[in-house]
């Protein structure tokens, strides 16, 4: 990992808005759904990013554009320098090979119906140049062996295995073309605590034996902190706030960051009562039609008139990190 | 003692000064066509007045059929109780009639589920399925029992009440579903009320009004709280007790600062090392080996033992007993004592 700190991904401006339709026979269009609304971040190679934010911001819609799964409304987002939207034919194949998804549930992402061998195999049929056809069988055992699985279970189906040796099998799967990149949704989210630990620990030795650059996608902060080396924090399809790990979590400077922070219940009950937890009211508002200015501000309590006129820029403010908030302030709220 | 003596409570069998709700060495079994799944070997716990249970446990350890069973709702078959007791106010309701038991459910055990969308029937408003419980059980006018509903989703702190209580499930967000469910279950004024993972599917912001509710009102209404969850933290902000639970078992039971301070049991503490926490960026997380055991075989001696970091050749063959610690703690490990005496 000698180039650590180069960026491999580059995503500038990026903008995914889904149509909003009505009609049975004559379907017209009659708003958007803004998803993802104009994010922009750099991955570096052998770090992790981890993505937070509540239900419905737009982190799987981000991954799923990332990984062109769905086009993108506007914006570029560049691997080694190179625009992935406007791949096409052999670029394109050699992208899809670099960048690879895990998902969350590892209960229907698993073809029931294949054999654990055909699953982490099946890549290969995609892209026999990785490994031909005499050497499959080999590489999918050692996939297997690589994530901590019995290489003799290769010919199980998906239902013989725990949830947690599904998410390995799916690890394995996205491992199996040698990626650069890989994109997390959610991994963990499924998982029991002693079993998450497990497939954490495994995300760690393979990021550190391969060299991986990941996106790292929960809900969870503690996973998040746990796994990554900077952190972007989103609402209402923008990020509101990106830096180190050390800086979102011990000096956050966005109201949303200190109020996700501040709400996450801590394992310790001699600190109940004396926790600090800023409670925020009202229910996050509809993506389709999202405040003016900033789109926290109806449920922030520092908010001013400006912030409902103009949109707070992400940008160093105060600190290391960039934070898109006209009145940032540094606050520690992790006891 | 005689049901006469009583007074009030003539054709029950309420025990006066007897715990609120206990569960005492239930057993149950699913028959399958694989074969018999003990899930429930011997589950004892009891909530009093005013007071929060926390069960914690791993995904099949037992939790909810424990629940459900104590609601009377189990699916039977292809479950079986085999064995115990369920007393509310000291009155076995294994042995009661159909009509008490269901009584009972209505007016004096409530429970809310995780999933609060299965939960509330799509067709009817959400006002209705309030109000229903309202006139059925308490004989309530239409008008009184729209009042009541208002009230009550103005007391979950849902917002415009008396225009939401006409308004489907659907049109409610996933938070103010799961107020909405908290609303109905708290029609009745119940004494018990059993949350089964209550905000896991939530966010944590809305996952911490609704912890913030649920504990207010069981505080205004010395209502007994038993909150199922495998969130560690959740747990170590609201309970008084803990039980845990591993392959249908009680293995440790404390009060939340002994229990998070100096673990009872292997189980417990591997628990507490796995999980990564929010105040560090640590390194290589502990983890539990192994898994949870499967229920048709369950291992002999000490069901943890294959996965336990302390096991001896005793664990292998001795079913450890249910030690005492002091203070009311129990602990299922022959070695409890050393867990939290020794250092
Ligand atoms: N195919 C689609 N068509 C229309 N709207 C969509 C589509 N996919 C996602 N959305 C909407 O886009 C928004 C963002 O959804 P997304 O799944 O990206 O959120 P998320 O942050 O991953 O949430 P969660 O934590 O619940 O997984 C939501 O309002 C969602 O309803
Ligand atoms: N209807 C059923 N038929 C067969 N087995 C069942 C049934 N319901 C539950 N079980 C089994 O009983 C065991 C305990 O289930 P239970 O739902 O109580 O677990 P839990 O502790 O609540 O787990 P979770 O955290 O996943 O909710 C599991 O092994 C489950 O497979
Ligand atoms: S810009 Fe205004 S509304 Fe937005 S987070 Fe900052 S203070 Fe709150
Ligand atoms: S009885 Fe033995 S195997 Fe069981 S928890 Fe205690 S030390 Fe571990
Ligand atoms: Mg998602
Ligand atoms: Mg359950």
């Amino acid at each position: 990992m000698s180039e650590a700190g180069e960026p491999i991904l580059e995503v500038v401006d990026l903008v995914k808005h889904f149509p909003v339709r009505v009609g049975v026979l004559f379907k017209h269009t009659v708003g958007q759904v803004r998803a993802v609304d104009g994010v922009s971040f750099d991955l570096r190679r052998g770090e992790t990013l981890g993505v937070v934010g509540e239900s419905g911001c737009g982190k799987s819609t981000l991954a799923q554009v990332l990984m062109r799964l769905e086009p993108p409304t506007s914006g570029t987002a560049k691997f080694q320098g190179r625009d992935i939207f406007r791949m096409r034919g052999s670029e394109l194949r050699k992208l899809r090979r670099s960048i690879q998804i895990v998902l969350q549930d590892p209960y229907t992402s698993l073809n029931p119906r294949m054999t654990v061998g055909d699953i982490i195999g099946e890549p290969f049929e995609i892209h026999p140049e990785v490994a031909p056809k005499g050497e499959r069988a080999t590489r999918v055992r050692e996939l297997l062996e690589v994530v901590g699985l019995n290489p003799e279970h290769i010919n199980r189906y998906p239902h013989q295995f725990s949830g947690g040796q599904r998410q390995r099998i799916g690890i394995a799967r996205a491992l199996a073309l040698k990626p650069e990149v890989i994109i997390c949704d959610e991994p963990v989210s499924a998982l029991d605590v002693s079993i998450q630990a497990q497939v954490m620990n495994l995300l760690g030795d393979l990021q550190n034996e391969f060299g991986l650059s990941y996106v790292f996608i929960a809900h969870d902060l503690s996973v998040v902190r746990h796994l990554s080396d900077r952190v972007a924090v989103m609402y209402l399809g923008k990020v509101v706030e990106i830096g180190t790990e050390e800086e979102i979590y011990t000096r956050p400077t966005h109201p949303y960051t200190q109020a996700l922070l501040s709400a996450v219940p801590v394992a310790d009950p001699t600190l109940r009562g004396q926790r600090q937890v800023i409670r925020l009211e009202g229910d996050v508002p509809s993506p389709v039609d999202p405040p003016s200015g900033c789109r926290f501000r109806t449920r922030c309590w520092k908010a001013q008139d400006i912030c409902a006129e103009e949109e707070p820029e992400l940008t160093v403010r105060t600190g290391g990190q960039l934070s898109a908030c006209h009145f940032a302030q540094e606050k520690s709220v992790v006891p | 003692m005689s049901a006469q003596s009583i007074g009030e409570t003539e054709d029950t069998g309420v025990v006066p000064d007897a715990p609120l709700l206990e569960v005492d060495d239930l057993y149950v079994e699913f028959r399958t066509r694989d074969g018999v799944a003990k899930v429930l070997n011997g589950v004892s716990y009891h909530v009093d007045a005013g007071e929060t249970l926390a069960v914690l446990g791993e995904s099949g350890s037992g939790k909810s059929v424990t629940a459900q069973a104590v609601m009377g709702i189990l699916d039977e078959p292809p479950a079986a109780v085999t064995g115990g007791e369920i007393r509310y106010h000291g009155e076995d309701l294994l042995k009661v009639s159909a009509q008490r038991r269901s009584d009972v459910r209505a007016e004096g055990i409530a429970m809310i589920f995780q999933d609060a969308l299965s939960a509330l029937n799509p067709v009817y408003t959400v006002g209705f399925q309030i109000e229903e419980q309202l006139r059925v059980r308490l004989g309530m006018s239409r008008q009184e029992a729209r009042k009541r509903a208002i009230a009550l989703l103005d007391l979950v702190r849902i917002p415009n009440a008396a225009r939401r209580v006409r308004q489907y499930p659907h049109e409610f967000s996933g938070g103010m579903r799961q107020r909405a469910m908290i609303a109905m279950s708290l029609a009745l004024d119940p004494e018990v009320l059993i949350a089964d993972e209550p905000t896991t599917a939530l966010d944590v912001t809305v996952q911490a009004q609704i912890m913030d509710l649920l504990k207010e009102i069981q505080t205004e209404r010395r209502m007994g709280l038993i909150l199922i969850t495998h969130d560690l933290g959740v747990v170590a902000e609201v309970a008084d007790r803990i039980a845990v639970m591993y392959a249908g078992r009680i293995v440790e039971y404390a009060d939340a600062v002994s229990l998070y301070r100096r673990p009872g049991h292997p189980y417990t503490a591997a628990l507490m090392e796995s999980l990564p926490r929010l105040d560090l960026k640590g390194h290589e997380l502990k983890t539990i080996k192994g898994l949870p055991p499967s229920l048709l075989a369950i291992p002999p001696g000490c069901p943890f033992h294959p996965r336990c970091a302390m096991a001896q050749d005793r664990c292998r063959t001795e079913v450890p007993a249910e030690y005492r610690l002091g203070l009311g703690r129990t602990s299922r490990c022959h070695f409890a004592e050393e867990m939290v005496g020794g250092v």
